[in-house]
């Protein structure tokens, strides 16, 4: 099954991510960054086929995608 | 099962430095696509990133590359400079659009006029981000800015400027497109025209450039989603997203044209 | 040195672009302008077939800024202009200082302020030696007064720039620029700079880290750090190339202060200051920043009158008066715009210092 592992340090909040995955597998989580962040996470980790659309609309460059 | 491999590694051509670019802000996208394209074509080691003013200034942290920061629209006299001295480096500048199409207006018109064997990755986000959102020369009329308060308007501030459509009247331009960073496709699309720009440079061509339509959210008062959909919805329509010229492409595609 | 030297008749812009090229120079970006059109004409001419790159600029603008760049990728450049021009580097230049970079540059100044006219200027001193634009920092500044040291400061101020990792500025006028006289030729160097392990380019990642040529520091402490390396540069400069000739009595009345053309309008007067019955001593800087404080200083002491003749309303006398720190007295002899005081002019004057001299 693909994984996708997010620096949540570095995410910003910007939605980019979650608008644009085809599987709607990303969310907003609850923690809080260091920033004041609440970084996104994977919510749906069946649905995720890989295709790495996140981290392609990424602009903080915080997503990696494994397949 | 069979192992996972990562299909995005980070760029090596960035340097893990964390960007200091408002969320969403797209400037982001652009360094990871020309970082991507530094990697693929395999020049890091050549490449000399002309930083100029703006809220990139801090390019020259974040390309893990040989660096010039230049002074405000000064980028592309000084990539001449340095190519001129290193013909077999490969220089790019990353401008704004204050820096390239107000103050560097000159600079950047006479490089593609001399036809000089660099690349310039032009971000046209229609405002000065980095002094806080004032008018640029490619804010659109209506769109309301710190020094246009109630919207850009014909008489007090002209019309904004097509960068790519100028300097497609100029023949030393070999490679000329004008993308966005919004969709996955159009980003895709970018990425493209980007490689396309180094390898008409690396090929000796002469000038290219690529202009990106980015989003300031910051400034454009509104929310990563909502500036996304603006440069849909309005932005396109008065900066058509195509490839204007393609040197490259005509010498190789002669035959099937 | 036995080598032998070609000696001809050339004009002061001729021998100033030669004298580049002998310094080691192969990348020239300038933009045309009077009264220095030949250092670029002969350029274009002499560049090319030796492997150089002459390159005419849309602007002073983007001359500066193509020598920026050139700097930064380590070679010996180099760009010559005329005072509106030299005015559009300001910003250049001060890049340059931020991020410790060689170059050369050349002012053959003219009339001014404004568009000016085109006939010989000292106006242009403070630009020169308080100028390259904002901040701390200043181009080191030679001042040759004949064909044959325009050739030779040019030649040299590329060593001078490599030493102190600094802009260095030749100073001269429309009249040196334009007249001819005969110039011994140094034989043209190989541009050989000192090693350059700041500058950018193709390299071998296994022999050194990135280079990065940048002259923001938002910490201030860093930004105080550049300009006190800066500083001590200067200090260093000071004790090792601060230049100047004397010429004259050794027991003079009256000491007269010049640098270049108006130099050569001294030099004459110091010997019919003579015939007159006057005492005269010229002091003549070769480089004014450093400025040569000592000589004055010195002479301060033991005159009671300086006479200063620039070409100016009063700028290098200020430079005169900082070195004599109220020892004696300065007077200045200033033409401006592009009008020149006459030999008679400067005896006259001495004359009548000398002659108050002793009377108070
Ligand atoms: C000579 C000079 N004038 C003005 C400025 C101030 N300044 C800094 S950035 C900027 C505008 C930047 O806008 P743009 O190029 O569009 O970049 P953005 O921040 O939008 O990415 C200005 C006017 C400067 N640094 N130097
Ligand atoms: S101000 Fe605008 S251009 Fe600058 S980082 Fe923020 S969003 Fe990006
Ligand atoms: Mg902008």
């Amino acid at each position: 099954m693909p994984k996708v592992v997010i620096d949540a340090e570095r995410c910003k909040q910007c939605m980019l991510c979650v608008r644009y995955c085809p599987r709607a597998s990303l969310r907003l989580s609850d923690a809080t960054t260091s920033k004041g962040y609440h970084p996104v996470e994977q919510h749906d980790e069946e649905a995720c086929t890989g295709c790495a659309i996140c981290a392609l609309v990424c602009p903080s460059v915080c997503i990696e995608v494994y397949r | 099962m069979a192992e996972l491999t990562l299909v995005n590694p980070y760029p090596d051509a960035l340097t893990g430095v964390e960007m200091r670019y408002c969320p969403g802000c797209t400037h982001g996208t652009a360094h990871r696509l020309v970082a991507e394209v530094i990697d693929e074509l395999g020049v890091k080691d050549r490449t000399v990133a002309i930083a100029t003013v703006g809220c990139s200034v801090y390019a020259y942290e974040y390309f893990d590359t040989d660096a010039v920061q230049a002074s405000h629209g000064r980028g592309p006299a000084v990539a001449t400079g340095i190519k001129r001295v290193h013909p077999d480096s490969v220089v790019f500048t990353y401008q704004g659009d204050g820096d390239l199409a107000s103050i560097g207006m000159a600079e950047v018109v006479h490089a593609a006029a001399r036809a000089e064997n660099f690349t310039i990755i032009f971000i046209n986000n229609a405002v000065f981000g980095m002094t806080q959102g004032q008018m640029a020369p490619t804010t659109l009329l209506g769109q309301k800015t710190t020094t246009s308060p109630r919207g850009r308007t014909v008489a007090e501030a002209g019309h904004p400027i097509r960068i790519c459509e100028l300097l497609d009247t100029l023949d030393g331009a070999a490679f000329l497109a004008r993308e966005a960073l919004t969709t996955p496709a159009r980003i895709r699309s970018a990425k493209r025209s980007i490689r396309r720009a180094f390898e008409t440079q690396l090929a000796g061509a002469g000038f290219s450039l690529v202009e990106l339509l980015s989003i300031c959210p910051q400034w454009w008062g509104m929310d990563v989603l909502e500036a996304i959909d603006h440069v849909e919805d309005t932005m396109i329509e008065y900066y058509p997203v195509r490839v204007f010229r393609d040197r490259l492409g005509e010498e190789e595609g002669g035959g099937d044209a | 040195m036995s080598e032998q030297r070609q000696r001809v008749l050339i004009t002061g812009n001729e021998a100033t672009a030669e004298g580049g090229i002998a310094g080691g120079c192969r990348h020239f970006f300038g933009y045309p302008i009077t009264p220095q059109n030949k250092i670029p004409e002969y350029m274009s001419e002499h560049l090319p077939p030796i492997g150089g790159v002459y390159l005419q600029a849309e602007s002073e603008v983007a001359a500066i800024n193509m020598v920026y760049g050139a700097a930064a990728a380590g070679a010996r450049a180099m760009t010559t202009s005329s005072s509106p021009g030299i005015s559009l580097m300001q910003e250049g230049l001060s890049y340059m200082l931020g991020t410790e970079l060689p170059c050369v540059i050349v002012n053959m100044v003219r009339g001014g302020p404004g568009l000016g006219n085109v006939a010989a200027a000292q106006s242009d001193y403070w630009l020169a030696t308080r100028g390259a634009g904002h901040g701390d920092g200043r181009c080191i500044t030679l001042t040759p007064y004949s064909v044959q040291e325009l050739h030779e400061f040019t030649a040299g101020a590329f060593e001078i720039a490599d030493r102190y990792r600094n802009p260095v500025c030749v100073l001269a006028d429309a009249i040196l620029a334009s007249m001819m006289e005969p110039c011994e030729l140094l034989p043209r160097r190989e541009p050989s700079p000192p090693e350059r392990p700041w500058a950018v380019g193709p390299h071998d990642p296994a022999e050194r880290e990135r280079n990065i040529v940048n002259s923001l520091w938002v910490d201030h402490n860093l930004m105080e750090a550049v300009n006190l390396r800066i500083e001590e540069r200067y200090r260093q400069a000071a004790e090792e190339i601060t230049d100047w000739e004397e010429f004259g009595s050794d027991d003079p009345e009256v000491v007269l202060c010049a640098y270049g053309i108006s130099a050569r309008i001294c030099e004459s007067a110091v010997g019919q200051a003579a015939q007159a019955g006057v005492r005269t001593r010229l002091i003549r800087p070769k480089t004014v920043f450093p400025f040569p404080r000592a000589p004055y200083a010195r002479w301060a002491e033991r005159v009671e009158r300086m006479l200063v003749v620039e070409l100016s309303m009063g700028q290098f006398v200020e430079d005169v008066l900082l070195s004599v720190e109220g020892r004696c007295q300065v007077d200045l002899l200033g033409r401006a715009g592009g009008s020149m005081p006459t030999v008679a002019d400067v005896v006259e004057r001495v004359v009548a210092l000398a002659g108050k001299a002793g009377g108070h």
